[in-house]
C-alpha cells in the first residue's frame, strides 16, 4: 500500500487496522494470485534470457501496473470518503491484482544479470525503468484527476 | 511448463501478496517517518531473495521450474513496483524539487546491489 493509503488503514489509533482483518487478506489473496497469473502469462508470451537484451515482459507489466495503480487510488479518492465498498476495491484491485501484476524483485534481478552481460544496457535499462515508472504513475494520477470529478455533496453511504 | 506449475505460481503470487499487505501493515503502524518503509523493507528482502534463487538455478541447483513458482509467482507477487512509483508521485506532489525522484534511482541501485549479492552467494553453490 502506499503511504496516503497506510495514513488510514495501518494508523494505531485504527482498532481494526485492514491487514489484521481475514477477509481482506483473503482479498489481497486472490487479487494476487491473479496479478500475478495476468504477469506471468505476458512473461510466457515474451520470454527473456540474457542474450536477449531488455526484458519487454516486465517493462510491459510494471509501466501499465504503474499508470493503473495511479489512476485507480486517485479515481477511488476523488469518489469522497472511502466506504468499506471502496477499500475492498482498493485492497483487491489496487493491493492485490496491481501489486502482484507488477514486480520489483525480477526487474532488480533481471538488471542484476545483465550488468553481467550487457552492463551499459543495464544501467540504462534500471535508470528509464525507473523514470518511465514514476512518469507512467503520475500520468495515471494526472489523468484519473482530469476525468473523474469530486462529488459536490455527500451523498454516498457507507456499506459497513 | 505445464498448467501445473503455472496454478502453483498463481498461489505462490497469492500467498506472496498477502504476506506483503500483512507485513507492510505492521511496520507502517510502528514506523512514521513519511517515507513508505513498509514496501523498502519488502522490496529490499525480495531482491536478495529472488537474486539467491536465481544464482542457484544458474549453478543448477534449483530446478527452473520451481524458480517460476518461488521467483516469478511468490517473491513476484511479494514486490511491488506500481506502490513503490505511486508513492513517488505522492511524495513529488507534496514537495517542487526533484529529491522523490532520486530516492527513486538510489533505490533501484540498492535494488541492483541486493539482487548482485543474492546472485553471486546464490551462483556460489
Amino acid at each position: 500500500m502506499t503511504s496516503v493509503e497506510h495514513a488510514r488503514d495501518s494508523h494505531p489509533t485504527n482498532p481494526r487496522p485492514a491487514f489484521a482483518q481475514p477477509r481482506l487478506i483473503l482479498y489481497v489473496f486472490l487479487g494476487g494470485g491473479i496479478g500475478v497469473g495476468f504477469r506471468l502469462g505476458i512473461e510466457l508470451l515474451l520470454p527473456w534470457s540474457a542474450e536477449d537484451g531488455i526484458p519487454w515482459a516486465i517493462v510491459t507489466t510494471n509501466l501499465s501496473g504503474a499508470f493503473i495503480l495511479g489512476f485507480l487510488l486517485t479515481a477511488l479518492g476523488r469518489r469522497g470518503p472511502e466506504t468499506s465498498a471502496r477499500r475492498d476495491i482498493r485492497l483487491f484491485a489496487g493491493t492485490g491484482i496491481l501489486g502482484g501484476f507488477t514486480t520489483y524483485s525480477s526487474f532488480a534481478t533481471d538488471t542484476a544479470v545483465l550488468l553481467g552481460t550487457n552492463p551499459v544496457l543495464a544501467v540504462g535499462f534500471g535508470t528509464v525503468g525507473v523514470l518511465a515508472g514514476v512518469v507512467a504513475a503520475a500520468l495515471g494520477v494526472s489523468l484519473a484527476g482530469a476525468l473523474v470529478r469530486e462529488p459536490s455533496t455527500q451523498t454516498e453511504e457507507d456499506a459497513a | 511448463m505445464n498448467a501445473g506449475t503455472f496454478l502453483l505460481a498463481m498461489v505462490g503470487g497469492g500467498v506472496g501478496a498477502s504476506i506483503r499487505f500483512v507485513l507492510d501493515g505492521r511496520i507502517m503502524r510502528t514506523v512514521h517517518t513519511g517515507y513508505p518503509w513498509g514496501t523498502f523493507t519488502i522490496n529490499v528482502t525480495g531482491w536478495l531473495v529472488l537474486g539467491f534463487l536465481t544464482g542457484l538455478a544458474h549453478s543448477s541447483v534449483l530446478d527452473t521450474s520451481w524458480l517460476f513458482i518461488l521467483g516469478e509467482g511468490a517473491l513476484g507477487g511479494y514486490t511491488t513496483f506500481s506502490t513503490a512509483m505511486v508513492d513517488i508521485v505522492h511524495m513529488l506532489q507534496k514537495r517542487t524539487n526533484g529529491g522523490p525522484v532520486w530516492n527513486g534511482i538510489v533505490v533501484l541501485v540498492l535494488a541492483v546491489a541486493a539482487a548482485v549479492i543474492g546472485l553471486l552467494i546464490g551462483r556460489a553453490f
